[in-house]
């Protein structure tokens, strides 16, 4: 079926999931770099992160599925999780299905935290941070209410909060305070031979 | 009774918010718990520290059964 | 009267009666450590024949009878571990467990080098015992000489009725807590050499799915003695509570350093003055890096897990480091605790942050280079490290810093009013990795 109100709930949706995936990517490098306080504590953006992404992945999901359903314009179920399988806008809605891929991955270790190594669990939802500019450029390059600008103003805020919040997560998660190991000083023997890791 | 999994925890410190009955924080942000039995009334939010722990170390036993994130 | 071999000092206590039934008889009196040597000395090891389903009861009431507690520092009742792994369901593994991390510690290399095929007996009489199809030697992997003894050994043995059960050698980083036995089997099972949690020790350690039993070499020397002599045998030596002979590293200010055979109960004193130290006594590093200062005056104390606890001392691993008169105790437990800090696995926020900060506080101690707060921060810190990470590590260092401060009080007081003693700056009696951490460095 086909009709305008498809439309504007495509890009409604999608613009909400903008905002809301940056919410939730803001809370989460507030809690992961531990910038918490007793009146904001980490349990409760924690808990706040955790709810705002169920959201976002709602909204997304009724984003994918009116722009699917709108015969308007030929977008296939395939395409939702393959890229570049779609004959409208192929590119563009291609980027489109990385980020949901990436983001499908992040939601799916997430909802088996416990069950998968942490290391596992950690180098998924790091992929988050990849899933921006493909939802980004997705964004831009569908193009449809990019020329307004309100929407120019509040993509451009979007991108600024992600982009400060990944550089600030990048600098403490790299900083000595996180990286306990190399708090161990490293002791040579007299013959000047290094001391050898415990693992293989 | 509360055990912490020394290995899995990373001083994420939000058994201490929510406890601070029960856990307090060394200077490098790792939880100190009290020993013995958790008492009633707190029962419920040393539930939910186990619950929302993101490293699953806080852990909480009755006897010998490991209580977790399960109830 | 002492022999010594290329590296590690052997030496003879002629106390103890009847060197036949003792772990470093046959070494004293053949010089060889062979098959040929070991068999003419102890006569063929008595393993059970295949199907003899009485024997694993008989040998474990013998292990049980004799009293043998472990010599790999927790001195646990050896028929204990025995029974909890002949119950344990599916195949089994013994361990044999011959890291020897403690870097004041030569005896387990000595047993390796000196009397391989008594532990290796050890090993084949415990794997009967529990029904066992696999047996590791686990050996430092810095430790050449020792591994190429087990080898040689091995291959002696192989394919003989002394080897029912084969026998592999490994060797694991020669880390400290690499030769903890939960790091010794995660090590083994493809993971590293880092201890786990055990919250509860009820379960045995596996290795994959096979329950598995780490025993420190002695303790399977030790059962090999008993499965031969018998348990009367091994009770004829040491006290009632601490029955048979024990090997101890006597090391620091002594002009005899070596591994000595003694029975235990007999004083720390005679033990220690048995080495020939080069000064008068001040105290004796017990039981290891993680173990406890002894002062002097404590030096009649029997040398047995009791009595040495009572004065504030630890069997441990067998360790005793001695300190001289003119040398200072501040400084070589900051060496300690430094080294210390450097060998934790890293795996727990009050051990790797905890460890480096009370090094950092009996560094400052050391230097003289204190604030008013030092000592009281020092209590506060051992205090947090105390028993909270996975294994006994952080433990260890908090009671061998706990008994520095005891036992050299009035050292402590003056190092901390910015008056070092006038021997901080003499040279460490600690083992070359370890002496040679500098003031500057801590």
């Amino acid at each position: 079926m086909s009709s305008p109100v498809l439309w504007y709930a495509t890009r409604a949706t999608g613009l909400m999931s903008l905002v809301l995936l940056t919410a939730t990517t803001l809370l989460g490098v507030i809690t992961a770099n531990r910038a918490t306080s007793a009146r904001w504590p980490g349990f409760s953006l924690q808990d706040l992160h955790r709810r705002l992404s169920v959201l976002a992945l709602a909204f997304l999901a009724g984003h994918i599925l009116t722009s699917v359903v709108d015969t308007y314009v030929n977008i296939g179920w395939t395409s939702i999780v393959v890229p570049l399988a779609s004959s409208y806008k192929r590119v563009w809605v291609a980027l489109g299905s990385i980020g949901i891929d990436l983001l499908l991955a992040v939601a799916v270790t997430s909802f088996l935290r416990h069950k998968i190594r942490a290391r596992t669990w950690r180098a998924v939802h790091w992929l988050a941070y990849l899933s921006w500019p493909a939802a980004l450029s997705h964004a831009f390059g569908m193009g449809t209410d990019m020329r307004q600008g309100w929407v120019i103003v509040l993509s451009a805020l979007c991108v600024a909060v992600v982009a400060g919040a990944g550089l600030w997560r990048l600098a403490v998660s790299t900083s000595r305070r996180r990286n306990a190991l190399t708090l161990i000083p490293v002791h040579h023997r007299p013959d000047g031979v290094p001391v050898k890791p415990l693992s293989a | 009774m509360i055990k912490v999994n020394p290995v899995a925890c990373t001083a994420y410190g939000y058994c201490a918010e929510l406890l601070p009955e029960l856990v307090t924080l060394d200077e490098w942000g790792y939880p100190i718990v009290e020993r013995g039995a958790v008492p009633p009334h707190l029962v419920e939010l040393a539930r939910r520290a186990a619950k929302d722990c993101p490293r699953r170390a806080f852990l909480l036993r009755q006897a010998a059964t490991e209580v977790g994130s399960s109830t | 009267m002492a022999t010594a071999t290329t590296d590690s000092t052997i030496t003879t206590d002629r106390a103890v009666p009847g060197d036949r039934s003792t772990l470093l008889g046959g070494w004293r009196a053949r010089h060889r450590a062979d098959l040929a040597s070991h068999l003419a000395h102890h006569g063929a090891p008595p393993l059970p024949r295949p199907g003899d389903h009485a024997w694993p009861p008989r040998l474990a009431a013998a292990v049980e009878a004799s009293g043998l507690t472990g010599r790999g520092g927790a001195s646990f009742p050896s028929v204990t571990k025995l029974r909890l792994l002949a119950s344990a369901p599916g195949r089994r593994t013994v361990v044999v467990n011959g890291m020897e991390g403690e870097p004041a510690s030569a005896k387990d290399k000595t047993l390796l080098r000196c009397a391989p095929h008594l532990v290796l007996d050890g090993a084949e009489l415990a794997a009967c015992a529990v029904g066992a199809s696999r047996i590791v030697v686990c050996v430092a992997d810095g430790d050449h000489h020792s591994a190429d003894a087990v080898v040689r050994a091995v291959a002696e043995r192989a394919g003989t009725a002394l080897a029912p059960v084969t026998v592999e050698v490994k060797r694991p980083p020669g880390r400290y807590v690499a030769g903890e036995e939960s790091a010794l089997v995660s090590w083994l099972d493809g993971g590293p050499a880092a201890p786990g949690w055990r919250p509860d020790k009820g379960h045995s350690l596996t290795i994959g799915r096979r329950a598995t039993l780490v025993h420190n070499t002695e303790t399977l020397a030790h059962l090999a003695l008993v499965a031969r002599y018998g348990p009367e045998s091994f009770r004829s030596r040491g006290v009632p509570d601490a029955p048979g002979t024990t090997l101890v590293t006597v090391t620091g200010a002594v002009e005899h350093a070596g591994v000595y055979e003694v029975a235990m109960g007999r004083s720390l004193g005679d033990i220690v003055h048995g080495a020939r130290p080069t000064d008068e006594v001040a105290a004796v590093l017990t039981g290891g890096f993680g173990g406890s200062w002894v002062p002097a005056a404590a030096l009649a104390t029997p040398y047995a897990p009791g009595p040495l606890a009572a004065v504030g001392g630890v069997v441990g691993a067998g360790v005793l480091v001695v300190l001289a008169r003119r040398a200072c105790g501040i400084a070589e437990t900051a060496r300690v605790a430094r080294y210390m800090a450097g060998e934790s696995a890293g795996q727990c926020g009050p051990c790797v942050f905890g460890l480096p900060a009370v090094a950092d506080d009996l560094g400052q101690l050391w230097r003289g280079t204190v604030d008013g707060g030092v000592l009281a921060r020092l209590e506060a810190r051992l205090t947090a490290v105390d028993g909270r990470g996975a294994c006994r590590h952080p433990d260890g260092v908090a009671r061998m810093a706990r008994s520095a401060l005891r036992v050299f009080t009035a050292d402590a007081a003056a190092h901390a009013s910015g008056r070092p003693c006038a021997f901080a700056r003499q040279p460490s009696v600690l083992p070359a990795t370890v002496g040679a951490i500098k003031a500057g460095t801590t």
